[in-house]
């Protein structure tokens, strides 16, 4: 392990991202993730990487997506505007099965709403925001550390599952700055190349085909439209567009377990908090107040695919306890997968929930 | 080889409608790129969404169907990511200039070392025969019942002032000029814009009577105005009527480019 570095959230990323191997960023200025670009723009140029600003976040989407079918790992970073404008490649990414990783340093909205102040606003848009049926996989942060971490296996699971990866970010981690031990590798597991002779998009056994990488010569067709195993349009045969629409679902939701990455403390409790990003900070604290094991937390830091078996952990559990940065996003999806009550707790503004606050609602529900 | 070894034949025929000038362009492009002695292995044709935007499909290279507009978001991201590969666009008037005219607009500025093919059939043909912004005043198409009301715009005016290093303008009539103007821009490092102005009789030329699909190509041959000729009307005082279009190699310049082969 190297020596300690004390750096800022958005840092973390950024420096996560090259040593998982990025070497191409797209992107567009936008608070509060513009320091995940300057880092890159500094880094990538010495390091034979590409750094380009885009003209906006649509650009900056399609940017990535053509700098990853020549081979290279690629991503953008953005927040709630710039999200938004990104949901139509995402799609298409999604379509054509390009691996890419898009950082959210989530804020306030709807609309420009609070550029510098911290949500999780975007956790049911990164998951449904493009048009149709699809699946993603989204990373939530709550330490600079797991900034770095979690930006590295983005790349990994992308590449993996060829699946646009979410780092679902928000304000709070993204600029606060604390320690930080940086490991001396991460794990690089390569894109899986298209054996030649195959065709390039009839799945492996686990659902993922190979990667016809440009300029090999596989004379690949990619495009949105619904394709056959060929890559070839084929719009209008209802069996070619459920089957790949199913495959496309399927090859991450059969993976969920593979994918999760969750700490589960205290499993026979019976009143459990469920979090993710920076309210985790907070959850913590109330834990470290209270030691005496009677409250449980369920810490996730994979939200897409959803965990529900991280869930069932809790085999005592009489409620649940979901802080967010949001209406209650995560709340309802755990509504659908236990019988006991869920108690949301919002929180809007910017503010993360006091330890109190937290507390208060314990009592309430005691 | 010649143009026809870079079609992808098992993808054949095309849905282009009978008498559409789509293929002639195609040809030319791909005649041009086959002079150039491009490897197939090393060659990419990107494309956003249209009638246009169809032809990636029926070339035998790696190729990028993209999102509406954003075809040169992506080449921008294929040739920045590997400047050894030679990277094509095919776009169309409705995806260039409506949907994508910002990135239009960048491309140029930047300067990325594309080559562009402009297939301007001033309709939106595949969606059925909507107003683009290349319609021009008075015609009509089914979102401009009584006459488009709007000006169009100058694709190869916008390419220049925004910085393309060659920008030209044929037709699908003026086939072999079309090919030699591909060709000089594929040869042009930098930024290159080729606008080819063709017939859509079926949601163009239908609805603005051109009765046959030769009416609306002689109508291109008739009021296509070689630059030259039109430099030397203007020099002389002569008035360059209102219903013409200038044809020609409209710029060629050494501007510093983006992703260029080093």
């Amino acid at each position: 392990m190297k020596s300690p570095e004390f750096w800022q959230g958005n840092t973390a990323c950024a420096e996560g991202a090259l040593a998982a191997g990025c070497r191409f960023f797209g992107g567009y200025p936008i608070t509060p993730s513009t320091e995940v670009a300057e880092h890159m723009a500094v880094k990538l140029p010495k390091i034979n990487g590409v750094f380009v600003q885009m003209e906006d976040e649509i650009a900056s989407m399609a940017a990535i997506i053509g700098a990853s079918w020549t081979g290279v790992r690629a991503m953008t970073a953005t927040s709630g505007p710039g999200f938004s404008l990104m949901m139509e490649n995402i799609g298409y990414a999604a379509m054509t099965e390009t691996p890419c990783v898009i950082v959210n340093i989530q804020r306030g909205g709807p609309s420009t709403g609070q550029p510098t102040m911290a949500a999780q606003g975007d956790m049911l848009q990164c998951r449904f925001g493009s048009h149709g049926d699809y699946s993603v996989i989204a990373l939530c942060p709550a330490t600079v550390q797991e900034m770095y971490e979690l930006t590295a296996r983005a790349f990994d699971l992308a590449d993996q599952y060829r699946v646009p990866v979410f780092l679902m970010a928000d304000e709070i981690v993204g600029h606060m700055r604390e320690r930080i031990t940086v490991p001396d590798r991460v794990g690089q597991t390569p894109r899986r190349e298209l054996e030649k002779g195959v065709l390039p998009f009839r799945a492996d056994t686990n659902l993922v085909p190979g990667f016809a990488t440009f300029g090999k010569g596989y004379g690949v067709h990619v495009t949105g439209l619904t394709h056959d195993e060929r890559g070839y349009p084929c719009a209008t045969n209802p069996n070619v567009h459920a089957a790949l629409v199913r495959r496309l679902v399927d090859k991450i939701e059969n993976a969920r377990t593979a994918i999760a990455d969750y700490d589960i403390v205290n499993p026979d409790a019976e009143q459990v908090f469920v979090a993710y990003g920076a309210p985790v900070r907070t959850v913590q604290q109330v834990l470290h107040d209270r030691p005496d094991g009677t409250i449980g937390f369920l810490r996730l830091r994979t939200v897409w695919p959803f965990s529900e078996h991280a869930l069932r952990a809790f085999s005592q559990a009489k409620v649940f306890f979901v802080p967010e940065l949001n209406m209650g996003q995560i709340a309802r999806e755990i509504e659908r997968h236990v019988k006991v009550p869920v108690v949301s707790l919002p929180k809007l503004g910017g503010d993360l929930h006091t330890p109190p606050e937290l507390v208060a609602a314990l009592e309430a529900h005691r | 080889m010649t143009f026809e070894d870079w079609f992808r034949t098992d993808r054949l025929p095309h849905i282009y409608c009978a008498g559409c000038g789509n293929g002639t362009i195609i040809n030319c492009t791909l005649s041009a790129v086959d002079q150039m002695g491009w490897k197939k292995d090393d060659t990419v044709f990107v494309s956003g969404i249209g009638c246009s935007s169809r032809a990636p499909g029926y070339i035998v290279t790696d190729s990028l169907h993209t999102t509406h507009g954003r075809a040169l978001a992506f080449a921008t991201g294929v040739k920045l990511a590997n400047p050894v590969l030679n990277v094509v666009v095919f776009t169309g008037d409705g995806d260039l200039a409506a949907i994508g005219g910002n990135h239009f607009i960048h491309s140029c500025r930047r300067n990325i070392d594309l080559t562009v093919v402009c297939m301007n059939n001033q309709i939106y043909g595949m969606t059925g025969g909507q107003g683009s912004p290349t319609t021009p005043m008075g015609c009509l198409s089914t979102t401009t019942p009584y006459g488009s009301a709007e000006p169009p715009f100058d694709l190869c005016e916008l390419a220049i002032a925004a910085g393309a290093n060659y920008v030209a303008r044929w037709t699908s009539y003026h086939v072999k000029e079309l090919e030699k103007a591909v060709k000089a821009g594929l040869e042009t490092p930098g930024f290159s814009f080729i606008e080819a102005m063709t017939q859509c009789p079926t949601n163009f030329g239908r609805r603005n009577k051109f009765k046959q699909v030769a009416d609306q190509v002689e109508y291109l041959k008739t009021h296509a105005l070689l630059k030259a000729k039109r430099d030397r009307m203007i020099g002389q005082g002569e008035k360059v009527p209102d219903d013409v279009f200038v044809i020609g190699e409209l710029m060629r310049r050494n501007r510093p480019a983006m992703g260029v082969k080093v």
